[in-house]
């Protein structure tokens, strides 16, 4: 289980954009991303939520942050 | 769990934010900034490339507080809400070019997205043009976004890169309080004041500053970027930061009308020009820089002060791309655009091309 999106040092739009990817792929399930900003976290969260997934949890980890999205 | 802890990050976050541009920018121009330039990123980066001599266009010359205001005012944001971030390293010598050539492309317009919307907000029928090439710019970068066009990843750095370009605002500060404008005079030490046109109009320096810390504080929590508004509706449909926008416009309107500012008309609007074909050029070059950049003048500033380096660099480029512009003959005036405004323009447009289909490595 669980994908991975390794977004980390990538500025905006391209966090949304590798995690809109992912959503595409799948039509449930739960996608983990990595972000380094609070943009990215603040953004992916947003691209999810309007895509009917939620926001599962929010962790630090490292330099930044673990989103984990899911829509079962 | 959708917890939103930055309020200002909610719909009525960045609502409240270009409600708060609206009403400041229009005052800014009541209290001696130029007409419809309460706040122009381009414009204001421009001045700053006259006050220190890397272009001598004698009209054009003053030290913007508001520009040192919106870096410094994000990085207090940012270090408050422990969200500095030191990073660099995403291709800079391409951030440096897209930011000189967002630049010339803005100033065949006179204008950056900001100014734009003021533009439109205080009557000048011509800013529509401007807008609609802006938008035909972000996207032309949406397209090369979705085929994959990528800058690569930044790295963590150290804490003092990020600080780079704070400390070249505080140093401009203190220039400007080292040499002083002197009234009627050309030149305080090292710096230049305009002594007529649009760089001799401003806002007393204090308030300058300090309205410009405020927005670069708000816009840093928000992530207000007229750039990214229309690239994300565009994109993926999403309107977050477009209501911040508009309420930018509709507010700046609003505030303009009240105090008399509005101005309804195409021809002799201030600090305008009325070719709109090359309104419209000017910004489809700066809307693809910006689109390829990731950020609107404005939102590279606040990134600048948040420590990302490749921003700063892009702020450069800006500064850099100033100077071609006025000393080539690049920029355009109220008469029209420079003498060579459009072959500028052009060479930009194919430059943003060549680094849109050639930049699509994948992020590995």
């Amino acid at each position: 289980m669980g994908t991975i999106v390794d977004a980390r040092g990538l500025s905006c739009p391209q966090p949304v954009l590798m995690t809109m990817d992912e959503i595409k792929k799948m039509s449930k399930g739960e996608i983990e991303v990595l972000v380094d900003t609070d943009t990215s976290k603040e953004n992916v969260s947003r691209a999810a939520s309007s895509k009917g997934w939620t926001v599962k949890d929010v962790r630090e980890e490292g330099e930044g942050y673990r989103v984990t999205i899911a829509r079962s | 769990m959708g917890q939103v802890k930055n309020f200002f990050a909610s719909r009525w976050g960045i609502i409240g934010v270009g409600g708060f541009i609206g009403i400041l920018a229009p005052l800014l121009q009541n209290w001696g900034n130029p007409g419809n330039m309460g706040i122009c990123v381009a414009c204001f980066d421009r001045d700053i490339t006259g006050a220190v001599g890397l272009h001598r266009a004698a009209v054009v010359q003053y030290m913007r507080p508001e520009i040192i205001g919106f870096v410094l005012g994000a990085l207090i944001a940012a270090y408050l809400f422990k969200e500095f971030r030191a990073r660099a390293g995403s291709a800079p010598i391409v951030r440096f070019i897209l930011g000189a050539f967002a630049m010339i492309g803005a100033l065949v317009f006179l204008g950056c997205p900001w100014r734009a919307l003021l533009r439109l907000a205080g009557g000048d029928g011509s800013a529509i043009f401007g807008i609609a090439g802006l938008i035909f710019g972000i996207w032309i970068g949406t397209l090369f976004l979705k085929g994959g066009y990528n800058l690569g990843r930044a790295e963590k750095t150290h804490t003092s890169v990020g600080w780079l370009m704070p400390l070249t605002m505080i140093g401009f500060l203190i220039l400007m309080l080292i040499f002083p404008q002197i009234k009627d005079q050309p030149q305080s030490g090292i710096l230049f004041y305009s002594v007529k046109g649009p760089g001799a109009q401003h806002a007393p320096l204090l308030v300058s500053l300090i309205v410009g810390l405020a927005v670069g504080f708000a816009a840093q929590r928000s992530r207000f970027c007229t750039m990214g508004a229309f690239r994300d509706l565009l994109l993926f449909r999403q309107p977050h930061l477009f209501y911040g926008l508009l309420t930018l416009a509709v507010v700046a309107f609003l505030t303009n009308l009240i105090i008399g500012q509005f101005h309804p008309g195409f021809a002799k609007q201030p600090v305008a020009h009325t070719m709109q074909i090359w309104n419209f050029g000017g910004m489809v070059l700066a809307g693809l820089a910006f689109a390829l950049a990731g950020g609107c003048p404005g939102r590279q500033l606040f990134l600048a002060g948040e420590g990302d380096g490749d921003a700063a660099v892009f702020v450069f480029g800006m500064i850099v791309g100033a100077g071609f512009s006025h000393n080539f003959g690049l920029a355009s005036s109220p008469t029209g655009v420079g003498p060579h405004g459009i072959a500028a323009t052009i060479i930009g447009l194919l430059v943003c091309l060549f680094i849109g289909f050639t930049m699509r490595k994948r992020a590995s």
